[in-house]
């Protein structure tokens, strides 16, 4: 059997079996399930790499499940896109993995440890399932185990993460059933489900009244998946009361495959000439994620709350990725691609800090982080850098995705977007500052002594790898984008 | 009035849906909310079967001897297929929120979101 061959297929269903397999290993022998689980993420990273390298040499891959041919079929399609969000995924939920040994053992009860990571291993399943699928209804499907996961790892965090998964509960079944009445509406005027097929369908069906109707239910419903500015409201709570483990998780992939459906829903499945000349919808999204971007910078600045603080800024990093899409030149997609990828760095560095401060001093609030630098200086160290990417000092990741967005806004004149961009950036130096000045420069009688030292070593090296990713990817984005993001860019921009 | 007559359950699925998001919005109980969110998931599943129908078909079942297949002689049976499916993620949906709102009550004892709010606003 050729392991290339299959790897599509088998990256799905491995997390998948194992997670059910996981759960009767309890009765075997309970120390075995970390291991396995651990196993079977790090041979999900290997197969995606395995995956990027066969994209890169031979172009888009296609695997038909069952034999069935496409459209009766469901078709696995992976090109560069899905490829790189792959790997993205694997890879980010393998570090955290890692990270959540000793984190999660803290903030949950013993017994219930091998759930937890049948659950984590069904949201990864999930995950890579939506990035690898070429059937919008396939797609629907594997959108509601990621966020059944979802809703059940955010349940089992603090005491008020139950209300908060409850409220995501009610947002995300509504976005969820607006995806799935879009692909009513789709399969209703041109009786197929799958994307390529659809690609060619579509085209002579632009003016029809369902196709706009479609497109509607399609945008809100990823809208409110990926947290989008006014219908943000579940995201601040469930990742502010969620295990640590799970709110870095959940933080730097899910809503980066949301982005990637938006991609696929916008360029993919339409051209880009229908949301730029047909409907209005690619200016409606740039001012609505300009909005985004805005507000969800101020709201930051409020926030006293670590975890709530990066929520924030997660929902104003939305917006960048938003806008960089909708914009419709060259650059800004890039830029909207490239800060996938950063972004789903940083922001899981920066949540599995917060979750290491949480881990030591027991608390998230930023008034309590006076001083810290004596007790875990490499840390902290890693929250500068990854702090100072989110501001967008090169050379670290940051930087690279800003300057391809805000080249992307001022290309396609909207000069206020590149503002806000720069705006927003200046809102994240003043945040982060405030917090240095908190770790590192306060007067020596205020420092609480506490006798604690670093993080254990399973918390540490996720940390301090993803901080030395957002270097190497910053020093490297050239090459990422040649060999990689130049093939995502749709025809026609 | 054609347009209500001729295509009443595009009607009845959108009262429907309505009134299930309206239960989610307003309603304070949080079973409420929850059957509220059934009815708009049931309201999806109305939609897709009605669009499969035909007048004077029958079902798709392909007999041996039958040599020549009319396709307008059968209703479509992928819209089932695929609410089969929709059907099993909506149970499961309506699984994971019963076993929320139980942890809910174990917390607070009680099932009234504005109470709830109230004792997270008094433990402040």
């Amino acid at each position: 059997m050729n392991l290339t061959e299959h790897a599509s297929i088998l990256i799905i269903v491995i997390p998948l079996i194992a997670s059910f397999i996981n759960i009767f290993l309890i009765f075997l022998k309970r120390t075995l399930c970390y291991p396995f689980f651990l196993l079977v993420l790090g041979i999900c990273v290997i197969l995606s790499i395995d995956i990027l390298s066969t994209v890169i040499s031979f172009g888009t891959l296609r695997y038909k499940l069952g034999g069935w041919t496409p459209p009766w079929g469901i078709e696995y399609v992976v090109d560069h896109l899905n490829a790189y969000l792959i790997v993205i995924v694997s890879s980010i939920s393998f570090i955290i993995a890692i990270y959540s040994k000793d984190s999660i053992k803290k903030e949950i009860a013993k017994a219930k440890l091998p759930y937890f990571y049948s659950t984590y291993l069904l949201l990864t399943t999930g995950l890579l399932g939506i990035t690898i699928t070429g059937d919008i209804f396939n797609l629907y499907v594997f959108l509601e185990i990621a966020s059944l996961s979802a809703y059940a790892l955010i349940a089992i965090g603090e005491k008020r993460s139950v209300l908060a998964s409850f409220n995501y509960i009610i947002m995300g079944t509504i976005g969820a059933c607006f995806y799935l009445l879009g692909v009513g509406y789709i399969y209703i005027i041109t009786g197929s489900l799958n994307i390529s097929d659809l690609t060619r369908l579509l085209p002579s069906l632009y003016e029809s009244k369902v196709t706009l109707t479609a497109l509607a239910f399609f945008v809100v419903g990823i809208a409110i998946k990926i947290a989008l500015f006014p219908l943000h409201r579940w995201l601040p709570d469930s990742y502010t009361f969620a295990p640590s483990a799970v709110s870095a998780f959940a933080s730097a992939t899910v809503t980066k495959v949301g982005i990637y459906v938006l991609i696929r829903i916008s360029f993919t499945l339409f051209e880009p000439r229908f949301l730029t000349e047909i409907t209005p919808l690619s200016n409606m999204l740039i001012w609505w994620s300009t909005i985004a971007i805005f507000f969800g910078s101020i709201i930051a600045i409020g926030q006293r709350d670590f975890k709530r603080t990066l929520s924030y800024i997660l929902i104003a990093e939305i917006g960048y990725m938003v806008l960089g899409v909708s914009l419709g030149n060259k650059e800004g997609f890039i830029g909207a691609v490239l800060h996938i990828l950063n972004d789903a760095v940083m922001i899981a560095c920066l949540f599995m800090i917060a979750g290491g401060i949480f881990y030591r001093v027991g608390s998230r609030n930023l008034e309590d982080f006076t001083g810290l630098n004596k007790n875990m200086p490499i840390t902290m160290s890693a929250f500068i850098l990854a702090a100072l990417s989110m501001i967008g000092i090169p050379p670290t990741a940051g930087f690279f995705s800003k300057w391809y967005l805000i080249l992307g806004a001022i290309e396609a004149k909207y000069l206020i977007s590149a503002a806000t961009v720069v705006f927003s950036s200046l809102v994240n130096a003043l945040i982060f500052f405030r917090i240095f000045e908190k770790i590192y420069f306060t007067k020596k009688e205020v420092i609480p002594q506490y006798t604690f030292r670093e993080l254990p070593l399973s918390m540490m090296i996720p940390i301090i790898i993803t901080a030395l990713a957002i270097l190497i990817i910053g020093f490297y984005s050239g090459e990422i984008i040649s060999s990689i993001i130049k093939f995502t860019v749709p025809a026609g921009f | 009035m054609e347009i209500i007559i001729g295509k009443y359950n595009y009607w009845i699925y959108i009262s429907l849906m309505m009134i299930g998001f309206y239960a989610m919005i307003a309603k304070k109980n949080l079973v409420k909310k929850i059957v509220g969110m059934n009815i708009f998931q049931t309201a999806i599943i109305l939609f897709f079967i009605s669009t499969a129908y035909k007048k004077d078909a029958t079902i798709p079942i392909l007999v041996k001897s039958q040599e020549v297949i009319n396709p307008a002689q059968y209703i479509n049976p992928l819209p089932h297929v695929l609410m089969l499916t929709a059907i099993v993620v909506m149970v499961s949906t309506f699984g994971v929120a019963l076993a929320i709102i139980m942890m809910l009550y174990k917390q607070y004892k009680t099932l009234d979101e504005d109470e709830i709010i109230e004792i997270l606003k008094k433990k402040k």
